[in-house]
């Protein structure tokens, strides 16, 4: 069975008893007062983890999830209720509680109807069961040899592996039915090192909307256990990072998480309705350099930031964010869409049934340019080259935003030399991609690890970039 | 609260009992040789409001039930959303299964019998709010309202939400315990923007409480969120500089989770913290004592007993400067041939000593310097301490502010902020489970222009 909607009705509407004429009569209940839009949202969630320490496995769980969140909107205004009992009458009080937001209006008859247009850029596929339990601790043990042969000042090993598939529904006030059944895996190992009285962690990591056994080719799973430890053995030896505002050079891939923060949000379609955001009635305005786009692109095959469709049901899409410098445009769900006279760019979506959704990244990179990485090093004179980040974070109003460097080196004389802590880095939105001098041709995306916070909400999400020259971020070490 | 209302919480309360004792039954007929068991129930309204209309009205209502299995030394976990007779047969049953594949492992057992809480004393935790949804867009709205008012600088707005929550948490395991109570949870929080020239700047301000008559005032929430941002308006960035950094109490509030987290059982035998090694040994100033309230009447963390059973009791984390424990909970413990604290799930209710300084006397102690008002990022660096954040606040020179900052970075070492601690302020002026005043900090790395 391969087709989203026929899994969806037999995982979710099936087993709940729920007919085509109860979701009928849900969405007249829904929709009776003076609604502008409506939809309900099912969702069933499998999650199951297993985590080693100490060389044994040691925890294992399996989650299980289910519910769905209703939700009528009127003018600016949202109601949203959701219960996790999918019985008739529990949704039925949840659409009374949806919709009181609006004046009790006509009564619009609603039939289940179409089907939205769908594709495939994963396999509708359980990943839990992709592999025997027995294949899936011999998975994380492998981690650990490869982890603990590959330096012996390691110390700790912990390597945890999640398996999810999400199946979602959803049901628009038009009738349309829309179903997405997404997995999604992860590996995750992080290491301790010591030596001589120092202590280091290092952590590294991937995954994808895939099954797990993506992690059994290319040598992935053991490739990082050693990326974890050489980053834990880097910084045993890394000196003071350095203070102050300097050129910095951003290593391709991971490093895109600069994107996310310093334009991404800034971009998200709720805080140009309201106004909020730095970037806020700038379209058509030069906000980088010359040579610089940056798109959003939820199509990617098998990315941890793609999906078939939002959680509207809208198909994503690749949006151009900024086109060879100028703004162009942004991302948007169907509320914001609506209320600023533009159409959804399949970016609407939301952490599972129980949260509203809003305008979210899927994957934000920039394209790649023309320099060879190793003349934009060669360019520099005394600066920083930044290679692995931790998280970041962004005040959309001011524009302010940080990102936490976990590898970086000192580059002297256009070579790159001694490792230093990590550090933060602090720059602005609006004006630091028109500090971009030079663009790589090394156009990488991250290995499949970002997750993205929003008023408490969280989605995977993916980034990218080439290398990059910033003339003038600002490096917060502690060596001024 | 109106008789019939008790019963409902009475009989939800019962009813929550009898599954965490059908799990525990279902594991032991699945030969489980030991089993614990939380399950919960919530239920909520929130109301967001902006420029005076409404914008959101949530309905919230949760369920979720956890069981782990222990078959000897080897343990299995599974949660659901679903409550019913099924949905808690079918977790039994994964949890069993994924017992079969973990490992040996002495450290995977309940804590022992003798431990469990023996008394739950009422911790004044649950006041609901009878609330109805106009009522509570009302007091969103005169909140917002009261920001907005404040200045003709406030130019736009976030928003204001209300939010009300009750919940009731059972937790059960094989030794017979079983024990649960219901408590509320209420906020209310505002976020506005205000406008000087091109530049626009955001702030807000919040207030939580487990009885709605300990929140703030709305009038006084919404002002202090219009005070706040309007107080950042004209921000500027400052040069590469040492200087002394003053971290106003809201914030200050970081420094004592990041302590927190470092001596936290997981990080002591995962040897991924700073304080490895520590404990018994200075750290702070000797005037420094930190102290934990678990059983603290309405507190916003407070718990009669933690995530495994075990009674909680106040105790001191720090006391003249020096490390007086590590938070344990029963398997962190084991593992480090230690008794448990009674912190499975974490600290509940950090207290600082104030001092005399109020915020005033703090700044003209500091002379110059920089007075941090928030914090960006996530840079801590847990295993070496090394401390490295964005930060906004303000210039201050011969204890006057000058004006607000921003785009900088403040870094140090934790180790080293922590034993450079000068004063903490009498000043704690915001609602949270960790109090605390401002903590003057005698010298730390500023990067800006």
């Amino acid at each position: 069975m391969n087709d989203p909607i026929a899994i969806a009705r037999s995982s979710i509407l099936e087993p709940a008893g729920l007919a085509d004429h109860d979701l009928d009569r849900l969405l007249e209940l829904l929709t009776r007062s003076a609604v502008d839009a409506a939809d309900i949202y099912f969702q069933t969630s499998r999650l199951e983890s297993w985590v080693l320490e100490d060389g044994i496995i040691k925890e294992g769980s399996f989650n299980i999830e289910q519910g769905a969140g209703l939700r009528a909107m009127s003018g600016e205004k949202t109601g949203f209720a959701y219960s996790d009992e999918l019985r008739f009458p529990a949704l039925a009080q949840a659409a009374d509680s949806a919709r009181a937001i609006a004046r009790i209006g006509q009564s619009a008859q609603v039939r289940i109807g179409g089907v939205a247009a769908t594709r495939q850029l994963y396999e509708p596929t359980n990943p839990i069961a992709s592999l025997h339990d027995h294949d899936k601790v011999a998975l994380l043990q492998r981690v650990d040899a490869e982890a603990r042969g590959a330096d012996p000042r390691v110390r700790e090993v912990v390597a945890s592996v999640v398996a999810v598939q999400d199946t979602v529904l959803v049901l628009s006030d038009d009738g349309s039915l829309a179903a997405d059944v997404r997995p999604l895996v992860r590996l995750n190992v992080s290491v301790v090192v010591e030596e001589g009285g120092r202590r280091e962690q290092g952590s590294s990591g991937g995954g994808a909307r895939a099954d797990l056994t993506y992690f059994l080719v290319e040598d992935r799973a053991a490739a990082f256990a050693r990326e974890a430890v050489r980053l834990a053995v880097t910084n045993l030896e890394s000196a003071e990072a350095p203070a102050g505002t300097m050129t910095v050079v951003l290593g391709a891939g991971w490093p895109g998480v600069l994107l996310h923060e310093a334009i991404g949000h800034g971009l998200e379609g709720d805080f140009n309705r309201k106004g909020s955001s730095a970037f806020a009635g700038r379209i058509g305005e030069r906000v980088a350099a010359p040579g610089v786009t940056v798109v959003d692109d939820g199509t990617l095959p098998g990315r941890r930031g793609s999906l078939n469709m939002d959680d509207e049901g809208t198909l994503t899409q690749q949006t151009v964010l900024i086109e060879d410098g100028i703004l162009r445009g942004y991302m948007q769900d169907k509320l914001n869409a609506r209320l600023t006279g533009t159409h959804s760019t399949g970016n609407g979506r939301r952490e599972s049934y129980a949260h509203l959704p809003m305008p979210r990244m899927t994957n934000t990179y920039m394209l790649a340019g023309e320099r060879d990485p190793e003349e934009i090093v060669a360019s520099v004179d005394k600066g920083l080259y930044a290679v692995n980040f931790g998280g970041g974070q962004v005040d959309i109003t001011s524009g302010k935003f940080v990102f936490s460097a976990s590898e970086a080196y000192m580059i002297e004389n256009g070579r790159v030399g001694r490792p230093v802590k990590g550090a933060t880095l602090i720059g602005n939105g609006p004006d630091v991609l028109t500090r971009v001098t030079m663009i790589g041709n090394d156009l990488k995306l991250d290995q499949g690890v970002g997750t993205c916070g929003k008023e408490g909400q969280s989605v995977p999400v993916g980034v990218g970039q080439p290398t990059l020259r910033v003339d003038g971020l600002t490096v917060g070490g502690t060596s001024a | 609260m109106p008789i019939s209302a008790i019963e409902a919480t009475a009989e939800r309360l019962a009813r929550l009992r009898q599954t965490t004792e059908d799990l525990l039954k279902e594991a032991k007929r699945r030969g489980a040789t030991a089993a614990e068991a939380s399950v919960g129930s919530s239920a909520g309204l929130e109301v967001a409001v902006r420029l005076g209309e409404v914008e959101t009205v949530e309905h919230t209502r949760d369920n979720g039930l956890g069981i782990t299995v222990y078959f000897g030394h080897r343990k299995g976990s599974a949660s659901s959303s679903d409550l019913s007779p099924s949905a808690l047969r079918d977790a039994v049953k994964a949890a069993c299964v994924i017992a079969e594949h973990t490992q040996e492992d002495p450290c995977a057992h309940l804590a022992d019998a003798s431990l469990m809480a023996t008394e739950i004393p009422d911790l004044d935790l649950y006041h609901p709010w009878q609330l109805g949804v106009e009522d509570a867009i009302e007091i969103a709205a005169a909140c917002e309202d009261a920001a907005l008012g404040l200045d003709p600088r406030i130019v736009n707005s976030e928003g204001a939400s209300l939010s009300t929550h009750t919940g009731i948490q059972v937790y059960g395991n094989s030794h017979g315990f079983v024990a649960g109570y219901p408590t509320s949870r209420h906020g209310l929080s505002c976020a506005v923007i205000g406008q000087q020239g091109d530049s626009l700047q955001r702030d807000h301000w919040w207030t939580s409480a487990r009885a709605p008559a300990d929140l703030e005032s709305a009038r006084m929430v919404g002002e202090r969120a219009a005070e706040r941002t309007l107080a950042r308006l004209g921000s500027r960035r400052v040069a590469t500089r040492q200087a002394p950094v003053l971290f106003r109490a809201e914030v200050a509030t970081g420094l004592m989770r990041s302590l927190v987290s470092a001596i936290q059982g997981g990080s002591i035998y995962r040897r991924t913290s700073f304080l490895l090694e520590h404990l018994g040994k200075r750290i702070f100033p000797e005037f420094v004592r930190i102290h934990e309230e678990p059983l603290l009447q309405r507190g916003l963390s407070s718990a009669p007993f933690d995530g495994d059973g075990v009674a909680t009791r106040p105790k001191d984390l720090i006391n003249d400067g020096v490390l007086q424990t590590y938070l344990l909970d029963t398997y962190s413990a084991c593992r480090l041939r230690m008794q448990t604290t009674g912190n499975a799930g974490g600290v509940r209710n950090l207290r600082i000593r104030m001092g005399s300084q109020d915020r005033a006397a703090l700044l003209r102690e500091m002379g110059t310097g920089l007075m941090v008002t928030e914090l960006m990022g996530h840079g801590v660096n847990p295993v070496t301490g090394d401390y490295s954040r964005g930060a906004a606040g303000f210039w201050v020179e011969h204890g006057e502010i000058q004006h607000p900052v921003e785009e900088i970075t403040i870094a140090g070492n934790l180790k080293r902020i922590y034993a450079g601690l000068l004063a903490v302020g009498k000043d704690c002026d915001y609602s949270g489970s960790t109090q605390t005043g401002s903590w003057l900090i005698d010298r730390m790395t500023i990067a800006g222009q």
